[in-house]
Order: C-alpha cells, then sequence, then structure tokens
C-alpha cells in the first residue's frame, strides 16, 4: 500500500456549543481518490475546510506529508480546493482567474500562457481565454475553478460537491471527466458529495459519515455490499433493514423465522440489525419460500420491476425481473449468503447511526 | 394621447418648481445691475469681484478643506465600521445599523445643537470642531453604500484566493476590494455632498472667524444682497451638481462595461 499523504487524528469541531467532529480519525492515501459521503449538516464541508485550512480544528491535528500542518494559514498550504459555492473573481476574465495564483508565484510571462492553455484544454474548454466569468454556465465555470485549481500542480485537490448545481446529463459528464483527470495528474483528490451513486463510481474509497462521526471507511464494493451498520446500508441503497436476533453463530432469527447465514462472532442471543438488499430476495411459490406474502404494490423501474412484499407484518422490498401482479401469493427465499448481520449500535457514540431518513 | 400629453405637463410642472428658482439665481448672477428686477445687461462681473473679495475667498478655502478631510475621514471609519457591523450576529447589526441611523433622521439643528453643547465642553470651537462634526454626520451615509456591497460579497471567493496562495492582504486587495470599491466611492461622494450642503450643523459647531461658504453666505445675506453672492451661488450649484454626476455616472458606466 502506499504511504499516508494525511492523517487527521482525533480532530474535534464545534460551532457555537455544537459538536459538528467527535473525535474523528482519518488517513488519506497517495494517489487516492476518497470521497467523504454523508447526508447534508453531516461534517463533510468542514472536514475539508479543516483540511484546507480555513478552520482550526478544537482539538486534535493534521499532518500532511509528514508534517504538522494544522496552524498552517491555508495560503501556504500545498493544497488547492474547488468549492461548495462557485467562488470565481467575477471581475476578472476566464485567463486571469486561471492566472492568479500563478502570478503569486512570480511565474514567467510564457509559463503562465502555457498554463492555461493547458488547464482549459485538460477541463474541455480551449478558447475561453477572453471570456467573462457571466458569461458562462454553471458546469463551465466549475470547470474553470477547478483548472484554476490544478495550474498550482497542488499534490491533492479537494473538491467540494463540484457537479452538486448540475442538471444529471452534465453531471455524468463531468463524472467522467474528474476520473480522467485525476488519471491524468496522477494526485490525490479528496472529494465531498452526498450522492452515493457519485461516490459509489468514482471513489478508490469511500468514507460515509454521519453527525460527525465515521461510519464505515471501505472500498465501493465494501461499502455497498457489506455495510457495517443500518445507516450505511440505509443510506447506500434501498434496503431491507430488519431487527433480528442472533441465535447462534450462523443461525438468525428474523420475523419469528430462523434462517441461516454466514456470519459468526456475534454472541448468543443477540440483537442485530439484518440487512438483506432488494435484489437479493427471491421470490417463489408460498410452499418453497421461507416465509409467506401478498405483494402489495408493482412499480416498472426500465431495467427491473419494484415490489412491495407484505410478509410476517414486514413491507419487503423486492426487486426482480418479472411481473407479478399485484394480491399474488408468493414464498420470500434468501440465501444464507445474501443475509448481511450487523452489531446494533451500544454506546452513546454509536447514536448516531440510527437511521432517520 | 390627452393622458401622455397631461403626464408630460405634469413632469414639466415638477421640473419648474424645482429649478425655477435656480435658475433665476443664475440668471441673475450674469445681470449688471445692483438691482434685482432691472436686466441690465450680460456681465462676468460679480464672478470676478466674486473672487477677489476676501471673506469669500476664504470662506471657500474653509469649506474645501473641510469637505474633502471630512470625506476622506468618514469615508475611511465608515467603511471600517461597515466591515465591522457585516462580521455581527444579526443581533448586533440591527442595533449597530439602528444607532447610526438615528443621526441621519434626527433634524439637523438638533445634532447641530448637542454637539455644540459637547464640544464647548471640553474645546474651543473652531475649524476642528467644524471638521469632526462633518465627519460624524458623514460616516452613516458612508455606512449605508458600503454594507450592501460589502454583504454581496460572495465569501468563497476571498477563500478561494487564499487557497491559491494569496496572502490576506492580497486577496482584500486583488478581490474584495474591487467588489467594494463602487460602495466607498459613492459613499465618498455622499459624503462630500452632505459636507458640502450642511448649514445648521456648521452654524452650531463653528467658533468666530471660522465660515464655510453656506454660514458665510448666510451671514452675508442678513447684511445685505450682494450680486457676488449669485455667483458663488451658482458656483456652490454646479459643483455639486459635477459631484454627484460624477458619482451616479461612474458606476453606471462600470456595469455596461460588464
Ligand atoms: N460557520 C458555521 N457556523 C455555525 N455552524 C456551522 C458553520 N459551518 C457549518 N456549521 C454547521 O456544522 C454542521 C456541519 O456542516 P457542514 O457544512 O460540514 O455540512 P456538510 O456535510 O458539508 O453538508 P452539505 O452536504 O449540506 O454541504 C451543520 O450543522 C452546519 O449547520
Ligand atoms: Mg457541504
Amino acid at each position: 500500500m502506499s504511504k499516508h499523504l494525511i492523517e487527521f487524528t482525533d480532530i474535534s469541531k464545534s460551532y457555537d456549543g455544537s459538536l459538528v467532529l467527535d473525535e474523528l480519525n482519518l488517513y488519506i492515501r497517495e494517489n487516492e481518490f476518497l470521497t467523504l459521503l454523508g447526508p447534508s449538516g453531516c461534517g463533510k464541508t468542514t472536514t475539508l475546510r479543516l483540511l484546507g485550512g480555513f478552520e482550526t480544528p478544537d482539538k486534535g491535528r493534521i499532518h500532511f506529508d509528514g508534517a504538522d500542518i494544522t496552524d498552517l494559514p491555508a495560503n501556504e498550504r500545498k493544497l488547492n480546493t474547488v468549492f461548495q459555492k462557485y467562488s470565481l473573481f467575477p471581475h476578472m476574465s476566464i485567463a486571469e482567474n486561471i492566472a492568479f495564483g500563478l502570478k503569486i508565484r512570480k511565474k514567467s510571462k510564457s509559463y503562465i500562457e502555457d498554463k492555461i492553455k493547458y488547464a482549459l484544454k485538460l477541463v474541455n474548454l480551449d478558447g475561453f481565454e477572453r471570456r467573462s466569468v457571466d458569461s458562462l454556465s454553471g458546469g463551465q465555470q466549475q470547470r474553470i475553478a477547478i483548472a484554476r485549481a490544478i495550474v498550482k500542480e497542488p499534490k491533492v485537490l479537494l473538491l467540494d460537491e463540484p457537479l452538486g448545481a448540475l442538471d444529471l446529463k452534465l453531471r455524468q459528464n463531468m463524472q467522467y471527466e474528474l476520473m480522467r483527470l485525476k488519471e491524468e495528474l496522477g494526485i490525490t483528490f479528496v472529494y465531498v458529495t452526498h450522492d452515493q451513486e457519485e461516490a459509489l463510481m468514482m471513489s478508490d474509497t469511500i468514507v460515509v459519515m454521519n453527525q460527525g462521526y465515521i461510519q464505515q471507511i471501505g472500498t465501493p464494493e465494501m461499502i455497498y455490499n457489506e455495510p457495517e451498520n443500518a445507516f450505511v446500508a440505509d443510506f447506500i441503497g434501498h434496503s431491507n433493514i430488519l431487527d433480528g436476533t442472533m441465535l447462534e453463530d450462523r443461525l438468525v432469527e428474523i420475523l419469528g423465522v430462523r434462517l441461516p447465514c454466514v456470519d459468526e462472532g456475534f454472541g448468543q442471543n443477540r440483537p442485530v440489525d439484518v440487512v438483506i438488499r432488494p435484489e437479493d430476495v427471491e421470490l417463489v411459490s408460498p410452499a418453497e419460500g421461507c416465509m409467506e406474502g401478498t405483494v402489495t404494490s408493482l412499480i416498472f423501474k426500465g431495467v427491473h420491476y419494484e415490489l412491495d412484499v407484505m410478509a410476517n407484518g414486514y413491507e419487503w422490498l423486492v426487486h426482480t425481473t418479472k411481473h407479478i401482479p399485484e394480491g399474488t401469493k408468493v414464498g420470500i427465499l434468501v440465501t444464507p449468503f445474501n443475509i448481511q448481520i450487523m452489531r446494533k449500535p451500544e454506546s452513546s457514540d454509536e447514536k448516531a447511526v440510527e437511521v432517520d431518513v | 394621447m390627452v393622458k401622455k400629453s397631461l403626464q408630460r405637463l405634469y413632469l414639466f410642472l415638477i421640473f419648474v418648481f424645482l429649478y425655477l428658482p435656480i435658475i433665476v439665481l443664475i440668471v441673475l448672477s450674469f445681470n449688471n445691475s445692483r438691482t434685482r428686477v432691472v436686466w441690465g445687461g450680460f456681465t462676468f462681473d460679480w464672478y470676478i469681484s466674486c473672487f477677489q473679495d476676501e471673506k469669500i475667498m476664504s470662506a471657500f478655502l474653509t469649506t474645501i478643506q473641510i469637505t474633502f478631510l471630512s470625506a476622506l475621514i468618514s469615508t475611511a471609519i465608515g467603511t471600517l465600521a461597515a466591515f465591522g457591523i457585516s462580521a455581527m450576529k444579526k443581533r448586533g447589526q440591527t442595533i449597530c445599523l439602528g444607532a447610526t441611523n438615528i443621526p441621519l433622521l434626527n433634524a439637523d439643528i438638533v445634532t447641530g445643537i448637542s454637539m455644540m453643547l459637547l464640544f464647548v465642553r471640553f474645546m474651543d470651537l473652531g475649524f476642528m470642531t467644524v471638521l469632526a462634526a462633518h465627519i460624524t454626520f458623514s460616516i452613516p451615509y458612508v455606512i449605508l453604500n458600503v454594507l450592501p456591497k460589502l454583504k454581496a460579497v460572495n465569501r468563497s471567493t476571498y477563500e478561494a484566493a487564499l487557497d491559491l496562495g494569496a496572502t490576506p492582504l492580497y486577496a482584500f486587495y486583488r478581490v474584495t476590494w474591487p467588489e467594494i470599491r463602487p460602495g466607498v466611492f459613492s459613499g465618498f461622494m455622499m459624503a462630500i455632498t452632505m459636507s458640502l450642503d450642511d448649514f445648521s450643523i456648521t452654524y452650531f459647531t463653528k467658533g468666530p472667524g471660522v465660515n464655510t461658504l453656506s454660514t458665510m453666505l448666510y451671514t452675508e445675506l442678513r447684511k445685505g444682497i450682494k450680486p457676488e453672492l449669485y455667483a458663488l451661488s451658482t458656483i456652490l450649484f454646479f459643483i455639486v451638481l459635477i459631484v454627484l454626476l460624477l458619482g451616479n455616472i461612474r458606476p453606471q458606466r462600470k456595469a455596461q462595461q460588464l
């Protein structure tokens, strides 16, 4: 594994007495595409601002490339930010905007001109040098903001929901462009979003946050397939999250039915959260299933049908390619491998995992 | 059609009422006759003797000094105050703005008398007290001009400048200042016109021997009509007009360029 470029150690931050980040610990590897993912107000921007040098933590240290940068002012840090709000300088042309950081570094005129050309090409806006900021669309402005940040050749680029204000089509295009950009530049990206699809698609590592706590850190596959708690499972995708009891290793009871599973080490008769993804629920004839239920609604979603199935007092969300009309009696079957068992939150620290969606 | 011409007539009447007195004044300043009712031919004599009159010239100098000094100082203080206010919480802002607005609404004569009472307690009335008074009543105008601009400034542009390596001072100079400059400029212009315009506050805070144009005009007119004073008033009117035009045209042209 490559080395840790950035380390947050026990970072706490509160505004006006309300705690926004609580003892956050996180490392970011060199050349990683790391995404902070979480609902609005969970502290993503705050984390990024601490890293950019626009806030100082109440407690804890931040290290960059081995050096303590906790008290280093923003203008001396070797990283650049693309802000959540548009932040181009309105009274300067596009070229002047991009040249801003280079002029401070006293680069030569020809160097600056080359860089502007190169950066505009990189963000697919060749020939925009003389345009004014107002004449650009939101997506173009955000791309110029990226160009302005990357001409400084930062080791790390921080991006705070750079695509938040764009429409779906443009957002998808920009996602690919950002991934390409990261490949071409070969630098570390720290990306903030509340869009789980965006995070799953673009990241090497996802950090799921809620109410100032890190819920889970892992690759997109790990986050999606093995959510560590009910919050992550719910936030990453619509899922069936049920209360259950772990009777013993490899045996769990949900909705009054005992099901074999593959998890071990939870102890005996422990309350747990059980996650079963909608696409992992098989619908069979009533006699074959481990539970009997009735289809209560059916929605066509393009690639699949989305069904609600009422069984043992729980409304199951099921994805299937078969058309099963409302009112049909079905059996529900889940293979042991697809049952995901998660510990229930216990300490007050873990309260934040309570699902409030 | 009738409605349209009525509208025009109405507008015309308003302008007549507004500007007729000034036009009369301007015409009289060129009248080669000591009485007001007779037109004695066109002359520049009053302008010439106006510039030769020592009293008038010293008042003119005092006015220019007071106006520019007070405008400069109040612009500096008012701009800094606007920064402070914009950084406050909502409650503090309301209180501060209320406090700065009261002198605006207060009758000049009340402000003038209360300042005089305050000043005589600590110092002799004179040039400095007039200057202090002018600075004081100009500050709210500057704040009112700068604050909206400051509120419109996007905080993330300042932070973006820091992010790109600018020191806080450079970031302010290159990014924040250009955005608030029109407000500071129009605040400065306002301060100039307010200071030129003021009579009552100056009248109460000035010591013996110190005169601005407006107080000098007042004392001279009481002694009797001198046509030089028409010439002086005309000059004063055009100075204010030019200042106002400058203040209004500049931001507009700027807006068109963008
Ligand atoms: N300057 C500030 N003063 C007071 N409270 C703040 C400040 N900045 C952020 N907060 C609070 O801190 C919490 C976390 O804010 P933050 O901006 O980090 O959220 P976020 O995860 O970026 O959300 P979003 O997705 O909406 O951008 C919020 O409750 C917010 O109200
Ligand atoms: Mg945010």
